[in-house]
């Protein structure tokens, strides 16, 4: 007896994953898990099987753990085809077929896009080209940076400080080696936390020892005769002498494979509908076909259905699990709802965030304080709680949570023993980057 | 395919991550599994991504003892691929 369950679900075909990290792998699993039966196949550019990256500007650079290490655990049997070392260059969807650089290609009756995003490289390509000149996204990417680092470089220039930038500047510190981070914004992490937070970041890398410049841009980089990078021409007209740059100018994702897809799919992203589906040009969701992580743009129903694409470890692993559950016919009638959600060290301090604070008009310093170098921000947009950001204080975090989900009132009530009257600051974020 | 980190012949390592949004530094990870999980200063989980096979018990009683059940492991004597 089947039950109608049963006969929704999606238990046969094949099913292809293109992109076999985070989102990929944690997808495949939820098709296993939902019990699709078919036929699996996982397709990747990289040669290697789907690994973590977030220690890959943390430990993996300090030397506590290998950059080959950090080999992602399968938690659920795939019995799946890999094929790494192999991108996927175009997307027929009439055809079902997915073509390979090697010149095959693959039907599909599903799809999970998860091709993730890369590394911006510095726009000049003749500088970006200097030997010396580094981007980190890979775990090939740390394991050269790695071994860069190792002789004891002059001075590493970082330029960006965002997470990653901030995380690699406070790896090289921990290794002693002398480091110049620059960025346009007036503080570091501005553009996420907002200008009072940011001076905190800021006092943290200058305590550390790093050479922080804000509110500046490198102009250009300038190689020796042998090609090598030694230094850097701010904008100011400062010089800064380096012989190890490293970019660190956000991320680009990985849609340039599905052009002529007639999928609705460019630098902003898949376009998805709010279950996970992709979008084609006319707005029209392909149900064959669903997109997860850093690669998928989707509307947030915790946030008015504003169009997100969110770069975090957890929403790779939540939306490639309900990606799969998709695919496999067990998610049709729910939408992808999860609080947003990362978490980054640097220099010994871990920052955590809930919520999403773009659009944030007011914040207060809700627990703890800068002072004692832990405290909890809560952001607020319109009177509502919209995100909240720890510094080294964790624990309050699910409980804000639930506050933004519910859509609490901003200033949020903190309850506890050390509430005090809270001032509500103005987060003072920084115009939006339009050039490094 | 032929996984770069190991030297050929060798009993492949577990595969740990921790899902660091859901740890709240309570260490009982690190009390069961000493070297595998330290915290660095306060709240800074380090993991062994990749402890040897031998390390099997107490890696099992680490993932076991997190009251927010953060720690996922993959032990390749027990599953396929
Ligand atoms: C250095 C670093 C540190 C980080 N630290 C943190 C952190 O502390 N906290 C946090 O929350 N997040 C962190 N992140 C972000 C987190 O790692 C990402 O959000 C996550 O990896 C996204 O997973 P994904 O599977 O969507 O994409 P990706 O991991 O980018 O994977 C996409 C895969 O698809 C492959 N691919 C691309 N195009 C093609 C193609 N045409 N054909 C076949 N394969 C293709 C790519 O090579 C890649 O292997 C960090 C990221 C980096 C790079
Ligand atoms: S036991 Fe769990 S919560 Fe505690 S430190 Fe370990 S992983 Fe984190």
């Amino acid at each position: 007896m089947r039950s109608m369950d049963a006969e929704r679900k999606n238990t046969g075909g094949h099913t292809v994953v293109v992109g076999a990290s985070l989102a990929g792998l944690r997808g495949a699993e939820a098709l296993r898990r939902a019990g699709f039966a078919g036929r699996l196949t996982l397709v990747g550019d990289e040669p290697h099987r789907p690994y973590d990256r977030p220690p890959l500007s943390k430990s993996a650079l300090t030397g506590e753990v290998a950059p080959e290490a950090t080999v992602l655990p399968n938690l659920h049997a795939l019995a799946a085809d890999w094929r790494l070392g192999v991108a996927a260059t175009g997307l027929d969807r009439q055809a079902r077929e997915v073509r390979l650089a090697d010149g095959t290609t693959l039907s599909y009756d599903r799809l999970l896009i998860a091709t993730g995003s890369r590394a911006r490289s510095w726009p000049n390509p003749t500088e970006a080209g200097l030997a010396g000149v580094h981007t980190l996204r890979g775990r090939d990417d740390a394991a050269a940076l790695r071994q860069a680092l190792a002789p004891g470089p002059k001075r590493v220039l970082i330029i960006g400080a965002g997470f990653i930038g901030c995380e690699v500047a406070a790896s090289c510190r921990a290794l002693d080696r002398a480091v110049t981070l620059i960025d346009p914004g007036p503080a570091p992490l501005a553009r996420i936390l907002g200008q009072p937070v940011g001076e905190i970041v800021a006092a943290l890398h200058r305590a550390l020892g790093v050479d922080l410049r804000s509110r500046t841009k490198v102009a250009r980089l300038e190689g020796n005769e042998a090609g090598r990078v030694v230094r850097a021409i701010l904008e100011d007209g400062n010089v800064v002498e380096t012989d190890l740059v490293v970019v660190a100018l956000g991320a680009v994702r990985n849609t340039e494979w599905l052009s002529g897809s007639g999928l609705d799919a460019g630098p902003g992203g898949v376009v998805c509908n709010e279950a996970g589906h992709a979008l084609d040009t006319e707005g029209r969701p392909d149900r064959a076909i669903a997109a997860a992580g850093d690669v998928a743009r989707f509307p947030h129903p915790l946030f008015d259905g504003r169009p997100v694409a969110l770069e975090h470890w957890g929403h790779a692993v939540a939306q490639g699990e309900h990606a799969g559950r998709l695919l496999a016919g067990e998610a049709n009638e729910t939408d992808y709802a999860e609080m947003p959600a990362f978490w980054s060290s640097q220099g010994g301090i871990t920052i955590k965030s809930v919520g999403l604070t773009e659009g944030a008009d007011s914040m207060v310093f809700a627990q703890g304080s800068p002072k004692e170098g832990r405290f909890v921000v809560v952001y607020g947009a319109k009177g509502r709680c919209i995100a909240a950001v720890s510094f080294d204080s964790a624990r309050w975090l699910p409980a804000y949570a639930e506050q933004i989900a519910a859509r609490a009132p901003f200033p949020p009530i903190c309850g506890g023993t050390d509430e005090h009257n809270l001032t509500v600051l103005s987060p003072g974020f920084p115009e939006k980057r339009t050039s490094p | 395919m032929p996984d770069s980190s190991l030297p050929p012949d060798a009993t492949p390592p577990l595969r740990v991550t921790v899902d660091l949004n859901r740890c709240q530094a309570y260490a009982q990870c690190c009390y069961a599994a000493p070297g595998h999980f330290v915290l660095h200063g306060r709240e800074a989980l380090f993991y062994d991504p990749a402890p040897s096979s031998s390390a099997r018990l107490a890696i099992e009683r680490a993932r076991v003892s997190c009251p927010v059940q953060a720690i996922r492991v993959e032990d390749p004597e027990r599953q396929g691929r």
